[in-house]
């Protein structure tokens, strides 16, 4: 198990190498200056040659690379124009807002998704199976953004059940002390519940639209997968030998259909973060999407650029930890690694 | 959309162009049966190829039809609810949403067939060559899509469109780019079945170069499936498009476009002007699912066995 783990830890490196690649010259390489970007709108032509050897933009391309990679070994993703603060900081702030908003919403969609799969599956045809596929259809139609908005119109304005779209604690709650950063965990371990209620009203309707975002590829992926499953040998095998229903679908189906299943779940993360930014827009939320939004519109390209890195490296560290997980649930693939 | 009905299903022994010659009658019925067939099976496809007509017609001659000017601001009927007069209510300049909805449309049908078709060019070509010639071309090629794919791909389209600068032609390649490991990797898998089929060893004794027996042969061979892929990220393209104008990135304010549009309504949607957000954002959706199911139709033509 070891091994394999370390083999594929290894197979990592080249991915991380081609995605700084790809972050380096996004900034490099394609046409305009680099230096006009960074200097921001309102430069004169002094400042921007200032900050071009402030960049080191005036060396040879594998040096800057050179310096770049350097930079950020040590942590140093560069300055925000706008604010002028380090974006590394900034974005390390910002991170858990995020990550408590995704990582809850893929939660929410699995919770509904997998079941909705499996009885689709089980049932073929029945009403479970076509609420299944109109939910799989409309939720791979529907904007991310435009969703949340419905949501926010039905839930805040008309039924007053939400609070207002504003950020991750309502106007009177102050932030719990931070401990990783997750209001709902920190808010727990102070004990201060207060917070925690309205942490959790205000990530109720975020935590919705990424869940209704992510929930039809998962429920579609599940259903046809068991459906495979189902008729294969082995479940006709297990069902001859007299094993109650739960045990053949939980037990033997169940797990073997999970593979495809957790294989998609690469996907849908792909499709979550790139959601995010969205949900963070439209709610208001203050975490690493919203930051790099701030930044694109006024063309402060340090802080784009760390957020792309930032994705990227947690994309790929996601997908790892996918294929970690697909060894544990099946000991086929541990064997052969 | 004749083109698509009748082309051939990617049977690996023949070559589509020169079966057109030989006996194109049986031929033609036999896919126009199997079409009504497929069709009557699932009446959603034919509801998908209605929608789509409706889409193109307003992408063709919305501008003409519509009851209002899209761009002409006015403030006295600013912020209406839909009555007779505006069927999809007023915004905050007081601007026709209906006019502005269907005017929208042809942007975004725009952006999504440029995306689209230069993936397709890229992508398509990049795949077949990597299945075809295999080795260092498949290398490169696969280890580039790769690459993409290692990044949440909306994401990436962020980035690229700032660094390329923010405009709507860079929103088009943004879309391209995030597209092309799709394309990539249907193409070069359905190249690399047929690159020792019969027909193309036919063609390869015949004398034809590689370029030939590529553009030739096995890019007609493989369109069906193609044209699949085409319709199904049609759809993506245009949510990408939608999304990054949301976000405020390419198309600029008072142009009329879906995405651009719902964000311009969603300050409003707090204090109840459901309208602005609604309708764009429900064309937008309607669009979308149009392609996806247009896509499920053309895929249940062209590959019988992945029918649902």
């Amino acid at each position: 198990m070891l091994a394999t783990l370390g083999k594929r830890l290894l197979t990592v490196i080249p991915t991380l190498i081609g995605v700084i690649i790809v972050t380096f010259l996004l900034t490099r390489v394609l046409p305009g200056d680099p230096a006009v970007y960074f200097a921001g709108p309102a430069a004169t032509p002094d400042s921007i040659a200032e900050i071009r050897k402030g960049l080191g933009l005036d060396k040879p391309l594998p040096e800057q690379f050179v310096r770049y990679v350097g930079d950020l070994a040590h942590g140093n993703f560069g300055n925000s124009l706008s604010t002028g603060r380090p974006v590394a900081t900034e974005i390390a702030s910002r991170l858990p807002a995020s990550a408590e908003l995704t990582l809850l919403g893929l939660f929410v969609s699995l919770v509904i998704a997998v079941p909705l799969g499996i009885l689709a599956a089980v049932k073929q045809g029945s009403w479970i199976d076509h609420t299944c596929r109109v939910v799989a259809t409309a939720g791979v139609s529907l904007p991310v953004f435009f969703t949340g908005l419905l949501l926010v119109y039905a839930f805040y304005y008309q039924l007053g059940w939400a609070p207002a779209p504003l950020g991750r604690l309502d106007a009177f709650a102050s932030a719990p002390p931070q401990i990783n950063g997750f209001y709902l965990i920190d808010s727990l371990v102070t004990g201060n519940f207060e917070v925690f209620r309205s942490a959790l009203s205000q990530l109720i309707l975020p935590v919705a639209t990424l869940a209704i975002f992510s929930l039809a590829p998962i429920a579609r992926m599940t259903r046809a997968s068991m459906l495979a499953v189902l008729a294969s040998e082995f479940v006709r095998t297990a069902r001859a030998s007299g094993l109650d229903t739960r045990t053949v679908i939980i037990t033997y189906a169940f797990r073997n259909a999970m593979l495809p299943v957790v294989t998609t779940l690469g996907m849908v993360f792909s499709f979550l973060l790139g959601a995010n930014v969205l949900v963070e827009k439209v709610f208001a939320w203050p975490g690493i999407g919203s930051y790099a939004v701030e930044a694109l519109l006024q063309s402060d390209f340090a802080p784009v650029q760390g957020f792309v890195l930032t994705m990227a490296v947690l994309y790929v560290v996601l997908n790892l930890v996918i294929d970690i997980l697909y060894g544990v649930i099946d000991p086929r693939v541990r064997l052969e690694g | 959309m004749t083109d698509t009905l009748n082309a051939i299903p990617p049977v690996t022994e023949k070559p589509a162009l020169s079966a057109t010659p030989a006996q194109p009658k049986p031929e033609h019925n036999s896919m126009l049966r199997h079409a009504r067939y497929v069709m009557s099976e699932n009446p959603v496809t034919g509801l998908a190829f209605f929608l789509f007509a409706l889409i193109a017609v307003c992408a063709l001659i919305g501008p003409y039809i519509v009851p209002h000017d899209p761009l002409a601001s006015d403030t006295a009927s600013a912020l209406q609810a839909p009555s007779w007069k505006h069927w999809f209510g007023t915004d905050q300049l007081g601007r026709d949403i209906l006019s502005r909805v269907v005017v929208a449309t042809r942007l975004d049908f725009i952006i999504a067939i440029t995306s689209v078709a230069l993936v397709f060019a890229m992508g398509g070509l990049a795949g077949i060559a990597a299945g075809y010639f295999g080795g260092w071309t498949d290398r490169i090629v696969s280890r580039l899509s790769d690459t993409i794919m290692a990044f949440p791909l909306f994401v990436l389209a962020m980035g690229i469109v700032a660094a390329l600068g923010n405009t709507v032609t860079n929103i088009v390649i943004a879309t391209a780019i995030i597209n092309f490991p799709l394309y990539v990797r249907v193409a070069r898998a359905e190249a690399n079945v047929r690159r020792e089929a019969g027909f193309v060893q036919a063609a390869r004794l015949s004398g034809n170069g590689d370029a030939r027996i590529l553009l030739g042969h096995i890019l007609p061979n493989i369109m069906p499936i193609m044209m699949v892929q085409i319709s199904l990220t049609m759809g993506y393209a245009i949510l990408n498009a939608a999304g990054l104008s949301f976000i405020g990135l390419g198309v600029k304010p008072p142009t009329p476009e879906w995405g651009i549009m719902v964000a311009e309504g969603a300050a409003n949607i707090i204090s109840g002007e459901w309208w602005i957000a609604l309708f764009p954002g429900a064309a937008l959706m309607l669009a979308v699912f149009t392609f996806n199911l247009l896509g499920d139709g053309l895929r249940d033509l062209v590959d019988p066995q992945r029918r649902t």
